[in-house]
């Protein structure tokens, strides 16, 4: 099991506003890493500065992927490195057709492997491959589509931010499938999900809170975690419990006695 | 009027035609044209040169008649009441020489309940001085269809000035959608004129795609006028402009009758030192009318961008596939 990501102290700040604070998080080849955390906890910040996306350059702290650290790197340079993201909304691109959209990553052009990764994520490619990515694909189709083109890339590294939400029930088996595929094949899957069966299949997971990883250990664990203690604390405070709370929330996970750090 | 199924050619079947012909033809590929299209006996076509009717070729229901004006060739395309045409009516209107000046005067008259599809390429490859002015009438019947698509290639010179002027009527329940793309080679100058005007029930769609650099303009005055009761208007826009390329939107869309709808939509990726103007014009003279509009001037969309690049692609090759996208 190879550590083939490191964030160390990641902070960062967006219009004054601080977004994450001092994250440490470890990612391993061939694991699904399940990120949890509620709505606004800072997933999909964490994810874009992993990518390098504009905005999301940290104000201090460390990204190192292979031994090499990133935050000088485009996200071009990233992507190259083998890393890529599943976009939690992805864009929508008029005239750029399904088939040519999940085949971009690849070294050179392959139709067989665009076929199999769309067949992935149960889109036939007879009946997508021409159409556009564009708006009018549904919700469903176009994050399915986003998985498919994560997919055929065969990356080292996949951010996968909510792979999950706005897919079809009976679609979800062979996401599930694709993401156990991907860790298998040597990826590290950093999976941000809200869905009680993606966390508990997961090898480990890490729970955010008010922009930081409060806590990382065994999936079914951090869930029910997340699920008794962080969401009743928010509900009590009636909001997220920003910067100036931070500290307190932390003393509080650290006084139950089932916690383990987080894995600094 | 004219046989059915009867390929005619104004000037025979000469070697001097022939020669003509295969330069029309070589030009039209050029446009995106298929010459094998032209061909086919299902397929009605007109193929002009200058002011040379090259070939006229019609099918049952569509009724062709041309004539050759001092400068160019005017032109009378008759789809009959009922008709449904299977096959586009392929047009190939043309300039080989490098100067020249063309006008061509187009009707078309698209027959109760009837459908049609054009296909028209313009092509002026060696321009260095070519003017083509293009004057169509077009009336789309009741209840009647027509698309009607329409490819230019100008060369790599810049030396073409090119002003369509159409006039569109839509008849009660008639669909009109066009579709306008200059996006191979060089523009030069381009300033197309379109009036709209459709009645109760009529839907209409116009589409312009437009690829600008080096010092081209691109200039589109659309206007439409819903006047019929739930008449339906939509103008999508979708320039690039680089280099020192301008390009000037101008869209009228007018609501003039009780559920009438519009939208006007305008995209235009401007790189380098080039200019994108976009001006959507709005007017509403019925209260049960609404007219609506949005557009994005500028660099392309950076989430966009970002995808493209997760995928490996660098900054530039990103946005070229961006703009290859929007203008397809
Ligand atoms: N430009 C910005 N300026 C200020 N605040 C921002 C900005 N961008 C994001 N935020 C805030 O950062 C916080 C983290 O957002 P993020 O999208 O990372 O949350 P998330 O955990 O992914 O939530 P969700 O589960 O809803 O997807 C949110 O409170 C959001 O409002
Ligand atoms: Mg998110």
């Amino acid at each position: 099991m190879e550590r083939i990501l490191r964030i160390q102290n990641l902070s960062l700040t967006r219009e004054g506003r601080k977004i994450l604070e001092n994250v440490n998080l470890v990612l391993n080849s061939g694991q699904v890493h399940a990120l949890l955390g509620i709505n606004g906890s800072g997933k999909s910040s964490l994810a874009y500065s992993i990518m390098g996306c504009e905005g999301y350059s940290p104000d201090s702290g460390k990204i190192i992927y292979d031994g090499q650290e990133l935050n000088k790197l485009s996200i071009t340079e990233r992507a190259r490195l083998g890393i890529t993201l599943a976009w939690q909304e992805p864009a929508r691109f008029e005239g750029i057709p399904v088939g040519k959209y999940v085949g971009l990553g690849l070294k050179k052009p392959d139709r067989q492997k665009v076929i199999n990764a769309l067949k992935a994520v149960a889109l036939p490619a007879k009946v997508y491959g021409y159409r556009s990515a564009d708006k009018t694909l549904s919700g469903g189709e176009r994050k399915r589509v986003e998985l498919a083109a994560v997919y055929a890339m065969r990356p080292r590294l996949a951010i996968l931010d909510e792979p999950d939400s706005g897919v079809d029930i009976i679609s979800l088996d062979d996401i599930s499938r694709l993401i156990r595929n991907l860790a298998e094949e040597g990826a590290a899957v950093l999976l941000i999900t809200h869905r009680k069966d993606f966390v508990d299949t997961a090898d480990v997971a890490s729970l955010m809170c008010a922009g930081t990883v409060i806590f990382t250990g065994d999936p079914h664990e951090t869930r029910l975690f997340f699920e008794k203690r962080c969401i009743p604390h928010v509900e009590a405070l009636g909001t997220q419990p920003w910067n100036e709370s931070l500290p307190e929330v932390q003393a509080a996970f650290a006084s139950n006695g089932e916690l383990r750090s987080s894995n600094k | 009027m004219t046989q059915s199924s009867n390929r005619k050619h104004a000037s025979g079947e000469s070697p001097a035609w022939a020669q003509e012909m295969t330069q029309i033809l070589d030009a039209y590929k050029l446009a995106g044209g298929d010459p094998e299209a032209l061909q086919l006996p299902k397929v009605a076509t007109l193929v002009i040169n200058t002011n040379h009717i090259l070939a006229v070729h019609e099918i049952p229901g569509v009724v062709i008649h041309a004539e050759p004006l001092e400068n160019g060739v005017r032109a009378d395309i008759t789809v009959e009441p009922n008709t449904k045409v299977e096959q586009p009516i392929h047009l190939c209107f043309g300039v080989v020489p490098a100067d020249g000046v063309q006008d061509i005067i187009a009707n078309y008259e698209i027959g109760e309940n009837a459908t049609a599809q054009f296909l028209a390429h313009c092509s002026f490859p060696n321009a260095v001085h070519v003017k083509h002015n293009m004057k169509a009438h077009i009336h789309v019947s009741k209840n009647a269809s027509l698309t009607y698509t329409e490819e230019h290639f100008h060369g790599e010179n810049g030396g073409v000035e090119v002003y369509p002027f159409s006039e569109v009527m839509v008849d009660e329940g008639g669909q009109f959608f066009s579709t306008f793309a200059l996006t191979r080679g060089r523009i030069g100058l381009l300033s197309i004129d379109y009036q709209v005007y459709a009645a109760a029930n009529a839907v209409v769609k116009m589409t312009t795609k437009a690829y600008g650099f080096a010092d081209d303009k691109v200039k589109v005055n659309e206007v439409v006028h819903l006047d019929g009761e739930k008449a339906r208007g939509l103008t999508l826009s979708r320039v690039a402009v680089r280099e020192h390329a301008v390009s000037q939107i101008f869209t009228t869309m007018e609501g003039n009758a009780a559920g009438a709808r519009g939208h006007m939509d305008c995209t235009e990726i401007v790189r380098g030192q080039a200019v994108a103007h976009n001006t959507p014009l709005v007017v509403v003279r019925n209260d049960q009318a609404q007219v609506t509009h949005e557009a994005a001037i500028g660099s392309v969309n950076q989430k966009e961008l970002e995808a493209l690049m997760a995928k490996g692609l660098d900054e530039d090759e990103a946005v070229d596939l961006i703009i290859r996208g929007m203008i397809r």
